[in-house]
This record gives C-alpha cells, sequence and structure tokens, in this order.
C-alpha cells in the first residue's frame, strides 16, 4: 500500500544507499588530505552534494515524488544560490573599482 | 440526492480522515506538501548561516583552515557514519509503517534514537574539548595554535569558531528535538496510531530526520576539512 | 438557493454556533481566527499608532524639546517594530486571507487549522514579547537593527525584541504555509487555477515570500541575540565581523516582507476594482502572473537599500536595474485595473473609494521607488524623510487603504452586518485628507535634506513638519471613525444580505455571516470568475 505516489521502496535499496554514503564520507576524508590546490573545495562540495542527492532521492523518496514537491526543493536550492551568490558577488567585486582601501 | 451520497460517505470516513479533508488521499497530498514546505523554510534558516561562512571563510581563509584542523576529525568522521547509519535505520522506519509491521517500526525508532543520542554524546564531548582548549569564542578566548607550524593562528579563528559552535549547535538542537518526535512516534506507535493505509506522522519525521542529516553532509566537510590539506 | 433563508436571529452562524472565551482561545475555525487576528492587529496598530503620534509631536517644532535624543530613538523603533512586524505583515493575510480563502475556493477550512490557531498564538506572543520590552523601556536601534550598534553597544532590550519578532516570525511562515497547501490541495471540483479568484493568487504569492524569506530574518535575528548574549562577533568589525553582511542577511528578507504587505493589498483591489465596475477584471492572466513575478523579483533587489553602505558599485548597479524591473508586474496590475474601471458600471460605494485612493497613492509611491532605484538619486536622499515619505506612501496610502476597502467590502460577509455608508464615505475622505497632508510634506522636506530618525532638525524645515503633523492628527480620527462605527455595526447595524454588492465569487454564495463548516454541500464551479452580465441586471445566481 503507497502513500501518495511515493512508495515504499524495498530495503534493498536502502543498504545500497547507506554503503554509498559510507563510501563517499571515507572518499571526501581521504580527498581532503590530498593537495588538490583549488580543487579541494569543489571535490569536496561535489562529494557532499551527491551524498544530499542520494539522502533526498532515495531515503526521502523524492525520485518517486508528485513533480510540484520537486520543483519545491528545486526552488529551496535555487533561492539558497540567490542569497549566497549575490551577497558573495558584493564582496567580489568591492576590489574592481580601485577606489576602497585593500 | 447528493445529500444520500454525503451521508454514506461520512458514515465510511476512516478515523483517520480530518473533516475538511475530501478523502484521505487529498489529506496525504496536503501533509506531504506542507511538510516539504517547511523543510523549505529550515534550508533558508540554516542558509544563512552558510552565507556567513562562506563570506567569511573567503576573507579569512588562513585563519579558517588552520582553526578547521583543531577540530576532531575523528569524532566528526565517527559522527558522519553515525548519522547516515539513524538516516538508514529511519528509512526502514519509515517501510516498516509502511508494510505495517508494528514490532519492526518500533526497534527501527529505538535504533534511530540510540544512533542520534551517540551522535550528541560525541558532540557533546566535542563542545568539552573547546572549552577546555579556550577555544570558545568571547571574552575566554585565547587564540589558538596552528596544528603544524604551532605559530599562533590569525585573531579571526575565533569567528571559525563562531560559525562553528552556531552551525553545530543549531543542529544539535534539531537532532534534540528530532529525538523528541521520534520518542512522540514510538508512543504513537505502541498505541496502534499507525496501518499501511495511515503512517503519515512517521513519513513526515522521517522527512525531518533525513533533511537533518543533509546538513549535517554539508556541515562536516565544510567545518571540519577544509584545511586538512594544508597538513 | 436550495435552503429556506432563516432569519438571521434564528440562524446558526460561525459567530454564535458556541459562546463563552474557550470557544473562540481554542477555535479551529478559520472564520473564528481572522477575527482573533482583527483584535491582535488593532491593538498593535494603535500601538504603533500612539508611538507615530509622539514622533509627530517632537517634530512640531525644530528643537528636540519634547524628547531627549535618546528616548526619540526608542518612540519611532517602537513605532517601525509594531507596525511592520505586528500589523502590516501579520494584517491582511491574518484578517482577510484567513477569512476569505477557504470560502473563496469551496474549502470547509484551510489544509491545517490547528496550525492556523498556532500561527495566532505565535503572533500574539511575539507580539506581547515585543511589547514587554517596549513598557520596559524599549530599544533604540531603529526596527532595522544594524549592527555593531544592535549588538554590542545598544542599551535596551535587544534580545527580547529579537525574539519577539522571532516568534512572530514563525507566525508568518506557518500561514504562508497553510495558504500554499490550501490553495493547491483543496480547490473545488471546477475551481482551476485559472478560475481562481485574484485575491487568491495574490495570498499565494504572498506564502511563496513567507516561505521563502522570513527563514533568513530569523536566523539573523538568532545571530545578533547570540552576539549580544555570548559575545561572538559575528557582524562586530572589533572581532572581524562584518556590518555589511547582517545588512544582506538582514535586507534579503526584509525587502521581499514589503511585498507580504503590498501583495495581499493588491490582492483585495482587484476584488474591488472589478466588484465596482460590474465587469470581467482587464487582464485576468496578467494580474496573477504579475503577482507570481513580484514574489520572484522582489528577492533579486535587496541591495538597494544598501547603495551608502559600502556595497560595490557594481553590485548596486545590478540591484538597480533589477530594482527598475520589478516596479513592472506592478505598473502591469495598475493599468490592468484601470482598464477594468474604464467603461464599467462604476458605483462609488466605500470600498471603491478605498481602491481608487490606494491606486492613486500607490502609482505616486511607487513611482518615488523608481526615482529611489536610481542610484545617484538614492545617494542624495538615503537615510531622509524622503524615503519615509516613499514607504509611507506605499504602506499607508497603499496597504492600509486596501485593508480597509476590503474590510468594508467583507464586513457584511464577516459580520452578517452593514455599516453606515455615508460615515464611511466621511472617514474615506478624511482619510485619504489626512493622509496626503502628513506624508506629500515629507517628500519635499527629504529632499530639502531634512535626516530621518533625528528629533531635531534646522529651523527652516519647520512650516512642512507642522503640516505633516497636521495631517497626522487628521489621519488619526479617521482612523477612529471606523472603529467606532464598525463595533457600532456590529450591534445595530442592518442585518446584511448573502450578497449585498451582487458580487460574483464563491464567498457571496452562502450566508452572511457564514455557518461553520461553510458550505452546507461542497460547490462545483462551472463558470469563468468575475462572469458580471454586461448590459443586464445581476440575475440571482444559485
Amino acid at each position: 500500500m503507497s502513500q501518495n505516489g511515493s512508495h515504499s521502496r524495498a530495503p534493498k535499496a536502502y543498504f545500497l544507499v547507506f554503503a554509498a554514503l559510507m563510501f563517499f564520507t571515507a572518499l571526501t576524508v581521504w580527498a581532503a588530505f590530498q593537495h588538490l590546490g583549488v580543487w579541494n573545495t569543489p571535490v569536496a562540495l561535489a562529494i557532499a552534494v551527491t551524498k544530499a542527492l542520494l539522502v533526498a532521492l532515495i531515503f526521502m523518496h523524492l525520485k518517486s515524488s508528485p513533480r510540484l514537491t520537486i520543483l519545491v526543493v528545486a526552488a529551496s536550492v535555487l533561492w539558497l544560490a540567490f542569497l549566497i551568490v549575490i551577497t558573495v558577488s558584493d564582496y567580489v567585486t568591492r576590489a574592481w573599482l580601485p577606489i576602497y582601501p585593500r | 440526492m447528493a445529500d444520500a451520497h454525503a451521508h454514506a460517505a461520512a458514515h465510511a470516513a476512516p478515523p483517520e480522515l480530518r473533516h475538511h479533508f475530501v478523502d484521505l488521499p487529498a489529506q496525504r497530498e496536503a501533509s506531504s506538501l506542507g511538510m516539504w514546505l517547511f523543510l523549505v523554510t529550515e534550508v533558508l534558516f540554516f542558509g544563512g548561516m552558510f552565507t556567513a561562512y562562506v563570506v567569511y571563510r573567503s576573507t579569512y581563509r588562513r585563519a579558517f583552515e588552520g582553526a578547521s584542523n583543531l577540530l576532531d576529525i575523528k569524532l566528526g568522521a565517527i559522527n558522519t557514519g553515525v548519522l547516515i547509519m539513524s538516516s538508514l535505520t529511519m528509512a526502514m522506519a519509515v517501510w516498516a509503517a509502511s508494510v505495517g509491521k508494528k514490532k519492526l517500526i518500533i526497534l527501527f525508532l529505538l535504533a534511530t534514537i540510540g544512533l542520534g543520542s551517540v551522535f550528541l554524546g560525541i558532540k557533546y564531548v566535542e563542545y568539552k574539548q573547546k572549552f577546555d582548549h579556550h577555544e570558545v569564542p568571547g571574552p575566554h578566548f585565547v587564540v589558538p595554535h596552528d596544528e603544524k607550524t604551532h605559530e599562533p593562528l590569525p585573531r579571526q579563528a575565533e569567528m571559525f569558531f563562531s560559525l562553528y559552535f552556531c552551525m553545530t549547535g543549531l543542529h544539535a538542537l534539531h537532532m534534540i528535538i528530532g529525538v523528541g518526535l521520534l520518542t512522540w512516534l514510538i508512543v504513537k506507535a505502541r498505541a496502534d496510531a499507525f496501518s499501511p493505509r495511515y503512517y503519515t506522522p512517521v513519513d513526515n519525521v522521517g522527512l525531518y530526520w533525513h533533511f537533518v542529516d543533509i546538513v549535517w553532509i554539508f556541515l562536516f566537510p565544510l567545518l571540519y576539512l577544509l584545511g586538512r590539506h594544508t597538513l | 438557493m436550495s435552503t429556506p433563508t432563516a432569519t438571521p436571529s434564528q440562524r446558526v452562524d460561525y459567530l454564535n454556533a458556541s459562546y463563552g472565551v474557550k470557544s473562540w482561545l481554542l477555535t479551529t475555525d478559520h472564520k473564528r481566527i481572522a477575527i482573533l487576528y482583527l483584535i491582535g492587529i488593532t491593538f498593535f496598530f494603535a500601538i504603533g499608532g500612539l508611538a507615530a503620534a509622539l514622533i509627530r509631536l517632537e517634530l512640531l517644532t525644530p528643537a528636540g524639546d519634547v524628547f531627549q535624543a535618546e528616548m526619540y530613538n526608542r518612540i519611532f523603533t517602537t513605532h517601525g517594530v509594531m507596525m511592520v512586524f505586528f500589523f502590516m505583515i501579520p494584517g491582511i493575510p491574518g484578517v482577510l486571507g484567513n477569512f476569505l480563502i477557504p470560502l473563496m475556493i469551496g474549502a470547509k477550512d484551510v489544509a491545517f487549522p490547528r496550525l492556523n490557531l498556532l500561527s495566532w498564538y505565535l503572533f500574539a506572543i511575539g507580539g506581547l514579547t515585543a511589547l514587554w520590552a517596549v513598557v520596559h523601556g524599549g530599544v533604540d536601534t531603529g526596527w532595522t537593527f544594524y549592527t555593531p550598534y544592535s549588538t554590542v553597544y545598544a542599551n535596551g532590550w535587544v534580545v527580547v525584541t529579537a525574539v519577539g519578532i522571532f516568534i512572530s516570525g514563525f507566525s508568518s511562515i506557518l500561514t504562508g504555509l497553510n495558504f500554499l497547501v490550501t490553495l493547491h490541495t483543496m480547490r473545488a471540483p471546477g475551481m482551476t487555477w485559472m478560475r481562481l479568484p485574484l485575491f487568491c493568487w495574490g495570498m499565494y504569492a504572498t506564502g511563496i515570500i513567507q516561505i521563502l524569506g522570513t527563514p533568513v530574518i530569523a536566523i539573523t535575528l538568532l545571530l545578533v541575540a547570540a552576539e549580544r548574549i555570548f559575545h561572538l562577533g559575528v557582524f562586530d568589525p572589533a572581532q572581524g565581523g562584518d556590518p555589511v553582511l547582517f545588512q544582506h542577511l538582514f535586507w534579503f528578507y526584509s525587502h521581499p516582507a514589503v511585498y507580504i504587505m503590498i501583495l495581499p493589498a493588491m490582492a483585495v483591489i482587484s476584488e474591488l476594482v472589478t466588484a465596482f465596475s460590474r465587469k470581467p477584471i482587464f487582464g485576468y492572466k496578467f494580474i496573477a502572473a504579475s503577482s507570481v513575478a513580484i514574489a520572484v523579483l522582489s528577492f533579486l533587489v535587496w541591495g538597494h537599500h544598501m547603495f551608502v553602505s559600502g556595497q560595490s558599485v557594481y553590485a548596486g548597479l545590478v540591484f538597480s536595474i533589477l530594482s527598475f524591473m520589478v516596479a513592472i508586474p506592478s505598473a502591469i496590475k495598475v493599468f490592468n485595473w484601470t482598464a477594468t474601471l474604464y467603461k464599467g458600471s462604476v458605483s462609488y460605494q466605500t470600498p471603491l473609494l478605498y481602491a481608487l485612493g490606494f491606486i492613486g497613492l500607490f502609482t505616486f509611491g511607487g513611482l518615488t521607488g523608481l526615482m529611489l532605484a536610481t542610484l545617484g538619486l538614492d545617494v542624495h536622499v538615503h537615510d531622509t524623510y524622503f524615503i519615509v515619505a516613499h514607504f509611507h506612501y506605499i504602506m499607508v496610502g497603499g496597504t492600509i487603504m486596501a485593508y480597509l476597502g476590503g474590510l468594508h467590502y467583507w464586513w457584511p460577509k464577516i459580520s452578517g452586518k452593514l455599516y453606515p455608508e455615508y460615515w464611511s464615505r466621511v472617514s474615506a475622505w478624511v482619510i485619504f485628507i489626512g493622509f496626503n497632508l502628513t506624508f506629500f510634506p515629507q517628500f519635499i522636506v527629504g529632499y530639502l535634506g531634512m535626516p530621518r530618525r533625528y528629533h531635531a532638525y534646522p529651523e527652516e524645515f519647520q512650516v512642512l513638519n507642522v503640516m505633516s503633523t497636521a495631517g497626522a492628527s487628521i489621519l488619526g480620527i479617521g482612523y477612529v471613525i471606523p472603529l467606532i462605527y464598525f463595533v457600532y455595526s456590529m450591534r445595530y447595524g442592518k442585518d446584511a444580505a448573502d450578497n449585498p454588492w451582487g458580487a460574483t465569487g464563491l464567498e457571496w454564495q452562502t450566508p452572511s455571516p457564514p455557518p461553520t463548516e461553510n458550505f452546507p454541500d461542497t460547490p462545483v464551479v462551472t463558470g469563468r470568475p468575475y462572469d458580471y452580465l454586461t448590459g443586464r441586471e445581476e440575475e440571482a445566481v444559485g
């Protein structure tokens, strides 16, 4: 019996996701100690995003949720991006005009 | 006659159906949408602090990297594993509810509470370490020394610890509330409140718990791992 | 109508369904909760209004002779905090949104009635918490709480006030959540999105902002409180913090917040304009789309509050352009309302008087907003009375007039009584005249350089300030008159018919006042919205 279209997934998928999450955790710890230059942060974030997607899509059943739910989640991520990116763009562009003391 | 139909339908209404909803599917749809909208607010709620983190980390890079290395990566990694495992047990609890296995529901909820408590216990240990080393921001803060070079860190290391305590503190508060919600679920499960037809509270608390896990999935690398490559 | 009409004294409606304080304080009926909000926001409006009176009293004379500077600062902070957080933001959603949305969509209640009651309690507790701070001396930071003054140097109840606003923020979130879910999942059969009353579209757009914006000010206030209590230094330059970061986080919410204040007002105006032109509204789809467009764009312009804060000029440029763009959907609405009135069968009753006042004053205030979006001009008038006049034109000339228009329009449905038309027109004119006399001089005096938030000013500004205070006195009287006759009408007013205006909309298909369950049978919607018959007498719509 299912609830609002999100089907109660058979447990096997959950264990696979669990294993993947543990693997990615170990991977991100290992990658943190590698000298990747500017790539350390993007790699860490990419792994984190992958883990988050696994949790959201499988554990939280987002994959089998109505389109409206997916839109709502996407909107929250987009708005968070607005907040961070636009705020940071202020700081990053201050130096473009050589009138601010550095 | 419309009245007779309504009359008959009212008699057949399941007990879990609240009167203002047309039927159970409508109620489920509303509950699910409501819960996801609440999680959206949580994304923006934590998001404000992530913004502060991004701004200050880019401004005080060296201080942040050095301060981050003072966090206990072993405990942080263990906590990450614990939380991931608790997400598994939570997902299993929801599954058990969907197939009506009451004993399993309670078992998995207890496991989730147990793992959540382990997480909180480890956090307490970490916080205590920080207190003992005067790494708590405020009047008693003492600028710590770099792990590798043993030079004093820039004084903006204090900013890192401010964000560390605020972000992990708010996360821990959410965990505590989560443990409370899980306890409430166990009480309801024992009272046979859930069935394959109706287990919305379990589903919703599950969403909440997974969300709190996702927050930690980002907190861990951003707080614990950002400076390790300098070691 | 299929059911025989009982006389109002015999019929059971939501007001007389049960008696006693408990039946009101523990109600889950959205209509009763709307009344609770009505009482609450009127109370906080009175407090904020009292503060406004004290401000205008001080500003009668150039010298700071009524209050000390710090006391004056506490007064204008009280005015701002009370009006913004405990009147404007909860106002139309809490009262009209709660009352009307289920009725307009043919539902029995909102999606989460118990959460709705919780919303009201959070609003009341938050407001009373902030009021406690006011009574014990208040806060002198301005409602904007700029750091590091608010976090390090201010004496006063910053944390308590912040907590009060934080709690009330949850009320706003839950209200928005409730409305969004209700509109998505509880529309009656046949009520498609394109048949939804425009009032509901406006409340939907408002809900989007409430969900996405409010949490950011919540965390910002928590950080301010943490900084004050634990001496953290997140926003304190002495400890490496950045005051401009506070402003980014604060205005990320507080700019969209002003759209939480105006979108519901516009939603009301859409209903009034069509009802009193007896014409389908012009450009339904454009108005609906504009509401959502405003909600989205409103999040991209917050830096126009920070042009002189040290923000990057390039960021300022982008915020300036986006601020111009966000005016476009508002203008589209004004054009559509005007086109609706054009060649309509216009009847100048009180709700329409308020709607016309809104259209004129909002347009005027909105145009001054474009002036402020112009970076160079804003540098000149920032922190002067020009800004004060701009936002009062929108919030008072706009939102409050729309709120009063809506209150008058739906009063027969809410109370089952008619208000006295003569006195309602008198007070509408008193309010319009008082309002303009209060705030127009402020544009001039602000442009000439009078700064805001000062208890003293140069002598040459006195004449304009005296005019403003005179206007404020008239405006105050204008607000008291409806208070009196609304209360009076509940006891002595004529009974209202189910549809005294002959308007379209499901809320008029149910008795005045409605029964607790709104509709005995779930309505089925088959026609277009605003399906006014043109050129003929309105037939009874069963």
